[in-house]
């Protein structure tokens, strides 16, 4: 009961700072905006039909977009050493791990319901679908789950903005195609059957990853 | 260092014996393949690499459990030293496949459609980032820890990563054949000699490695304390 | 109250604390002074659970300090020379944040007091970002012991504060610290240092090099061992 009500009063604070100052999900969705723009065009020319990288697209805008704000909600942590308050806490270390998890879900998820409508006009499809809205969920909480965990490693080298996508990236490649394999598999219309393997891949790496994630952090923030 | 040095003699003596009689094997002992040709005896060497490249960073991946575990700094050697060892024998696999796959397959890095190559590809990606990381730390308490976790976590991924490459292909037509692995009993005989040297030659390197690092980790000690001496 | 016993801290090579062995009793107050980089924060972090010793030992409230150990933190109120507050959040609710991590129950009445124990009842709605350092750091200090600890751990709690600043927190925390059973405050200062403390000693290069009861050392008797015993390492502070 303590576990859940400090995780959420870390998740609170982040939402409070935010409805306050809209940075981040201004960024998020500008710069989410931007690339769907860019990648319409720079696809436009060799693509018959654009609605057939559009799970691609979108997958890409995402894990791009959601960089940003794993960047920002770590770094904000570790700028002026706010987080030896969350440290000095009477808490087990893996409450601000949860914290700032689904803080930095729910953040992601809000920039993605956003986007979603948008990306059904630009390449006309009907995206708001069930089985697609659970897959978008899927893929977000294993891109969060590490993003947090490499998030914070990130934020305490000298080039984090870039060692960020470069430590990510690689590790989250089997939620990537795995999402975008669903995703392009709903909008083909198959059968649930011939996709089950790849939802079975992304739930177990969702599963793995905040496994592993949980029990790491304790050692990234240990002194 | 005297222990360590005597086994380093020994190891070295060891695996340049088998690297020689390897070499007879592969060129001399081993028939000649009947459809490939002699470009497959690459296939010797190749998958040694690769199996090396893919043990080396398991043995990251422990090293690093144990150092999470123990905090003791000579798992942290044996964590880079290894992960060092792993990616030249990556490196390797990967041009020794690419000498295979021109006349194989006609083309150099077929990576597309070759789920192995494309988690090479992946497997090198992620060590760079695990060598870029450390660069970026100063602390060296920091790096040994930071890396211990990417190592665990790079590692873990893995098998998923390889399972959903595979998946993903499946899809593709097939377009090229590994071939049956028809191997008669002389080239079986040599393969799994081979696949020892280069398990033998990479415990070979790994002591080595970490002996230097050692040597390098104590010459800083040494500066220190030289340092400290002279303002004290 | 806090036992040391050879405390040691090496980061790889370089020791900053060479075997520290220190007693503060209940109610007193100890600061530490030392030239930069003599190991006063790496003493102060290891008290405070933020970092590992590599060896030796520290018992608090008869407790030995373990890092798994949650519950001690319960016990310590930390103020450093950065606030640790979040500036995007008003003065209300980064109380009110830390309460809830800290457990603290009635905690609207608790934020009253504190607010009105630091002065910051005007400001409660103000954002914390907008607030000039000495407010900020006031407001840390109403941070620091929303949980009502038994131990206070001060580290260099003046730190870019102008002077009048620094004489209203010097006069928070003179009248915090009764409060609390022990007080350990690192500083550079010597004067700062000298006006509240019981105890005093100097760190230099790992070591504690001078101990002293406040009795009836004079800050010219301090300023005269520091030369003697820091070297004159760092500047010397006195100011």
């Amino acid at each position: 009961m303590q576990f859940l009500n400090k995780t959420l009063a870390i998740v609170w604070k982040d939402v409070l700072a935010e409805l306050r100052t809209k940075e981040m999900f201004s960024s998020m969705f500008v710069f989410a905006l931007l690339l769907v723009v860019i990648f319409s065009f720079s696809f436009d020319l060799r693509v018959e039909k654009v609605a057939e990288v559009a799970p691609g697209v979108l997958w890409v805008t995402f894990a791009f977009a959601g960089t940003l704000q794993l960047n920002r909600a770590l770094s904000a942590e570790i700028e002026e050493g706010r987080l030896d308050g969350l440290l000095l806490a009477p808490m087990e270390r893996s409450t601000i791990y949860f914290g700032k998890m689904l803080g930095n879900l729910l953040f992601i998820s809000a920039t993605e319901a956003v986007m979603l409508p948008i990306f059904s006009v630009v390449f006309n499809l009907n995206l708001i679908r069930p089985a697609f809205l659970l897959t978008v969920f899927l893929g977000t909480v294993g891109f969060a789950a590490v993003g947090t965990l490499l998030a914070t490693m990130a934020a305490n080298t000298r080039a984090r903005e870039v060692m960020l996508p470069v430590l990510l990236f690689p590790i989250i490649l089997p939620v990537v195609i795995s999402a975008v394999k669903l995703t392009a598999g709903i909008l083909d219309g198959l059968p649930w059957a011939s996709l089950a393997h790849w939802l079975r891949l992304l739930i177990g790496f969702d599963i793995i990853f905040l496994a592993v994630s949980y029990m790491a952090f304790d050692y990234l923030v240990q002194g | 260092m005297n222990r360590d040095s005597r086994w380093g003699d020994w190891l070295n003596a060891v695996s340049g014996v088998m690297m020689i009689v390897a070499l007879y094997l592969v060129f001399l002992y081993a028939p000649r393949e009947a459809t490939m040709g002699d470009v497959q005896r690459i296939f010797y060497f190749h998958v040694p690499s690769a199996w090396v490249g893919f043990f080396a960073f398991f043995v990251t991946f422990l090293a690093g459990i144990a150092y999470l575990r123990g905090g003791k700094r000579r798992w942290d050697v044996v964590g880079f030293s290894s992960a060092e060892i792993g990616v030249a024998f990556t490196a390797m696999a990967v041009i020794t496949g690419s000498f295979w796959a021109k006349p194989t397959w006609n083309a150099w890095w077929p990576w597309q459609q070759e789920p192995r190559l494309m988690l090479v590809t992946i497997l090198l990606l992620i060590y760079f980032a695990y060598f870029m990381l450390r660069a970026f730390l100063q602390d060296e308490e920091q790096k040994a820890r930071f890396a211990a976790v990417y190592g665990i976590v790079a590692f873990a991924s893995v098998p998923l990563t390889f399972l959903s490459i595979r998946w993903w292909q499946r899809l593709h037509p097939v377009v090229f054949d590994r071939g049956g692995t028809g191997l008669t009993r002389p080239m079986l005989l040599t393969f799994l000699f081979c696949l020892l040297t280069f398990t033998m030659l990479y415990f070979t390197l790994l002591l080595h490695r970490v002996r230097l690092a050692r040597l390098v980790d104590e010459v800083e000690g040494l500066k220190k304390r030289l340092y400290s001496g002279e303002r004290g | 109250m806090i036992q040391i016993e050879g405390l040691v801290k090496a980061f790889g090579h370089t020791y900053a604390l060479r075997g520290i062995d220190l007693e503060v009793a209940e109610g007193e107050f100890l600061t530490i002074v030392g030239p930069n980089g003599a190991g006063k924060t790496t003493l102060l972090r290891i008290l405070a659970t933020l970092l590992k010793p590599t060896s030796g030992l520290v018992r608090m409230n008869g407790r030995v300090l373990s890092p798994g150990d949650t519950e001690i933190r319960r016990q310590m109120g930390f103020v450093s020379h950065q606030p640790l507050i979040y500036s995007d959040l008003t003065v209300e609710e980064n109380l009110h944040f830390y309460g809830r991590i800290y457990d603290v129950h009635r905690l609207e009445e608790r934020v009253d007091v504190l607010l009105d124990l630091v002065g910051l009842e005007g400001r409660r709605h103000s954002l914390a970002g907008t607030l000039s350092r000495g407010l900020q750091q006031r407001l840390s200090v109403a941070r620091s012991i929303i949980h009502e600890p038994s131990i206070m751990l001060l580290d260099e709690p003046y730190t870019g504060l102008d002077q009048q600043a620094t004489r209203m927190l010097r006069g928070l925390l003179g009248a915090v610290s009764p409060q609390s059973h022990a007080v350990v405050m690192t500083t550079h200062n010597l004067a700062h240092g000298l006006e509240l403390c019981d105890k005093l000693v100097i760190l230099s290069r790992g070591r504690i090099v001078y101990q002293a009861e406040r009795g009836s050392l004079t800050l010219a008797e301090l300023q005269e061992a520091y030369w003697l015993y820091a070297e004159g390492e760092g500047g010397l502070g006195a100011g």
